[in-house]
């Protein structure tokens, strides 16, 4: 456990403990942005380099700007949360017992950690993992996980884009005249398959 | 202390911070960022018992990780996708005002 591990470790944490109680979300994204960055700075660390970059990849460069884009697509940027001091009673409460069922957690896990005979032993020699062994027990004895995960993904993207897609599909046609008396007379918003909707509007069909 | 201990701890304040943001917090998107914090204490767990295990030369949680960081992301562009979706209808991203669920 050296000086540098530690130090990573705090910044971590002082980033996390922001992130979350920051009032300004754009604050709270940068300093998420932050925690990433110290993780993947402990992951390099634990000799796992490659899951390091990986983290610095996905969370500060995929995450993190995700979460950027849809604080301001939300416009929740602007507007500042009610303080702890203006709510109400049972919202104070509500708060309190949310930490205190935390602490609990943290406090039976802490326990158990440093009550350890078996963790409290001295690690392993530091294994030397290249990038192409990765590659291989990726496409030996993982690519079966390997291929359902390119699946998710793909259905992760595909179900996102449909989801943030279809409101606007349908207030937009609502926005002109005609479509609007229509629905009008019949009572019923014209029902379009959202997943045609974009092909039309993307001039595919 | 050894290392894997002091990591141990680390990842477990980790995730009660994240806890503690999912739960308080009205935000959506903030509940959101909690349970990525949540999630990211989890993979430092897989890393650390990795490296201080037995058998480091087999990549199980180096892998475990790499899929589970895979999935995380996959969670956060649906989650957020959703949270801007309910913004578009209801015009609030605040998670006690959508209750039309509730009994």
């Amino acid at each position: 456990m050296t000086l540098c591990l530690v130090i990573t470790a705090i910044v971590t944490l002082l980033a996390a403990v922001c992130a979350m109680s920051l009032r300004n979300l754009v604050h709270c994204a940068l300093t998420l942005a932050v925690s990433f960055s110290g993780i993947a700075a402990i992951y390099l660390q634990l000799d796992a380099e490659f899951v390091g970059f990986t983290e610095i990849l996905v969370y500060v460069g995929a995450v993190a700007i995700l979460v950027v884009m849809a604080i301001l697509l939300t416009r929740s940027g602007e507007t500042t949360q009610p303080s702890v001091l203006t709510s109400g009673r049972l919202d104070l409460i509500g708060k309190f017992a949310g930490i205190g069922v935390t602490a609990a957690i943290f406090t039976t896990l802490g326990w158990a950690i440093l009550s350890s005979s078996v963790l409290a032993k001295p690690g392993a020699v530091a294994p030397q993992v290249t990038v192409k062994d990765i590659g291989e027990v990726l496409m030996t004895r993982y690519v079966l996980p390997l291929e359902i995960v390119g699946l998710v993904l793909t259905a992760a993207m595909i179900g996102a884009v449909i989801i943030a897609y279809k409101e606007e599909a349908k207030s937009r046609s609502q926005v002109l005249p005609g479509a609007q008396t229509k629905t009008a007379t019949s009572n019923q918003p014209a029902v379009v398959p959202p997943a045609e909707n974009i092909l039309k509007k993307a001039g595919v069909a | 202390m050894s290392p894997l201990q002091f990591c141990l701890l680390v990842s477990a304040l980790l995730f009660a911070i994240g806890f503690a943001g999912a739960v308080t917090r009205r935000h959506a998107i903030l509940a959101l960022v909690g349970i990525e914090l949540m999630l990211n204490a989890a993979n430092l767990n897989l890393i650390a018992f990795w490296r201080f295990g037995p058998h480091p030369e087999l990549l199980t949680g180096f892998i475990f990780v790499l899929f589970s960081m895979a999935l995380a992301a996959a969670e956060a562009a649906v989650g957020l996708a959703l949270v801007i979706a309910i913004y578009r209808h209801k015009k609030t991203s605040n998670l006690d005002e959508v209750k039309e669920l509730k009994g």
